[in-house]
């Protein structure tokens, strides 16, 4: 857990203050937050890590990164759960 | 070179190879301090590409391994309460404790949640204004700006639901201490890449001079690894220790100023416990007193749990480069992925971990045969 991941930044837009971006990994879509890589923007590939954008790289960097992630099987940070917040109707 | 076919430029990576051996007078022992970093090494062969006499040891680099069980163990009782939500990264659930570990006491019924984020125990704690919702908040510098920042939120939201549980390391204090160490064989580091991208490399640069020892900031792909072990031997052979960068392609001395700054407000450095090696002082992160609202250890009164390690497990000295998994009477046997007993095997980072999923325990059991066969054929 200690790697960050690439992706592509798709859009971006604000949630209570923060700057948050829609973050294309792969074949998934996850959510980052910008706050520490004010220059990102649209189209821009950031290392992500814990949900949070880290640094920025190019697009030849971010692919080959990914790749090695993928076969060091290093990716499972995406696959925990998407959190709404809609409440959950509890059990009757 | 069996495994260089695998690498995608592997005419680069055997003239790397070719250059380190051209420059080596002599053997010399290089520390890779990431868990990333080892698991790529193990994974790619790269310590069995280098030429005899440079050999990479494995260092404590990899946050889930160093967790302290007590920490764990305040985990699990911290879980185990009602009206509380347990939030974690999900490579800490099947880490045991002493009472064993979250995923089985989440079978049983506690509501212990996986996150991608640790923003996500907000998100968690507004849909469940009536629970406590605690994230476990565990990983070094790369890591800290993302729980700092659930702190900074959780307290300018007034989330007073919201509480971190913090064991966090840093990764300098602990190089300073393995070469501090009277049996200490480190002679060059290759420097955690992603933790730099946070902190920068300025505080590597006094331990270089201070210990005479060269560090060299290093990715993690097989080049990355190879250049950066081709620059170490370079200083090493030349006589010369420096903080060197040769990730530039990602990070700069600075690192990312925004992050530090933020987790510096939220941070203070203190004393941490690391699983394996013991206490190593001014080696870890607690909440400042401005967020003690949000420090889980305050609101729960855990108790300090006294614990211990099985005493064959030789993670300590692994974890400072003194020896190595074959080392260990337990690896591969008794001391698996499924039933780890210390610090390296409770990770895929940890090199316990690395060398088993890798099959090198297969050669650890092929040597006993084929030593027994020795004298057995002598007798």
């Amino acid at each position: 857990m200690c790697l960050a991941i690439p992706g592509k930044v798709l859009e971006e837009f604000d949630r209570g203050g923060m700057r948050i971006a829609k973050v294309q990994f792969g074949g998934i879509v996850r959510e980052a937050s910008l706050d520490y890589t004010p220059q990102a923007k649209v189209g821009d590939y950031v290392l992500v890590h814990v949900g949070f954008a880290i640094s920025t790289v190019n697009a030849e960097e971010a692919e080959r990164t990914y790749q090695l992630l993928e076969e060091m099987d290093q990716l499972t940070e995406l696959d925990a759960p998407v959190v709404d917040e809609v409440p959950t109707r509890k059990p009757q | 070179m069996k495994y260089l076919d695998e690498y995608r430029n592997p005419r680069l990576a055997q003239s790397i190879v070719n250059e380190i051996r051209r420059i080596q007078t002599r053997p010399w022992v290089i520390m890779e301090v990431c868990g990333g970093q080892t698991h790529s090494i193990v994974k790619h062969g790269i310590d069995r590409l280098l030429p005899e006499g440079i050999e990479l040891v494995h260092g404590p680099g990899c946050p889930v391994c160093v967790t302290p069980l007590e920490n764990i163990d305040k985990a699990h009782a911290i879980a185990a309460q009602p009206n509380v939500i347990f939030c974690s990264f999900g490579d800490m659930l099947r880490v045991p404790g002493s009472n064993g570990d979250l995923f089985t006491l989440k079978s049983q019924g506690a509501d212990i949640r996986v996150v991608y984020s640790p923003l996500d125990c907000l998100k968690i704690a507004r849909v469940n204004p009536d629970k406590h919702i605690v994230f476990f908040a565990i990983g070094f510098e790369t890591t800290a700006p993302a729980n700092a920042m659930l702190a900074f939120r959780a307290k300018e939201e007034g989330a007073h639901n919201v509480s971190i549980l913090v064991s966090h390391s840093l990764v300098p204090p602990s190089m300073t201490y393995i070469l501090q160490s009277p049996q200490n064989r480190v002679q060059g580091f290759l420097g955690p890449g992603h933790v730099c991208t946070i902190m920068g490399y300025r505080e590597y640069e006094p331990i270089s001079e201070r210990y005479n020892v060269p560090i060299v900031i290093t990715g993690f792909e097989p080049l990355d690894l190879l250049q950066g072990t081709l620059m170490t031997v370079r200083q090493l052979e030349a006589g010369t220790a420096t903080a060197e960068n040769q990730y530039s392609r990602i990070l700069d001395r600075e690192g990312n100023v925004p992050a530090r700054e933020l987790v510096n407000s939220v941070f203070e450095v203190s004393d941490r416990k690391w699983r394996g090696v013991g206490w190593i002082p001014k080696s870890g992160y607690k909440l400042r007193w401005e967020y003690r609202e949000h420090d889980a250890e305050r609101i729960f009164h855990v108790k300090e749990i006294d614990t211990k390690e099985p005493a064959i497990c030789i993670s300590g000295q692994i974890l400072k480069g003194i020896k190595k998994p074959h080392d260990c009477p337990a690896f591969g046997s008794q001391c698996t992925p499924l039933t780890p007993l210390g610090a390296t095997m409770v990770s895929a980072e940890g090199a316990c971990a690395a060398y088993y999923a890798y099959g090198r325990h297969l050669d650890k059991h092929r040597a006993e045969a084929s030593s027994r066969a020795q004298v057995g054929g002598a007798a």
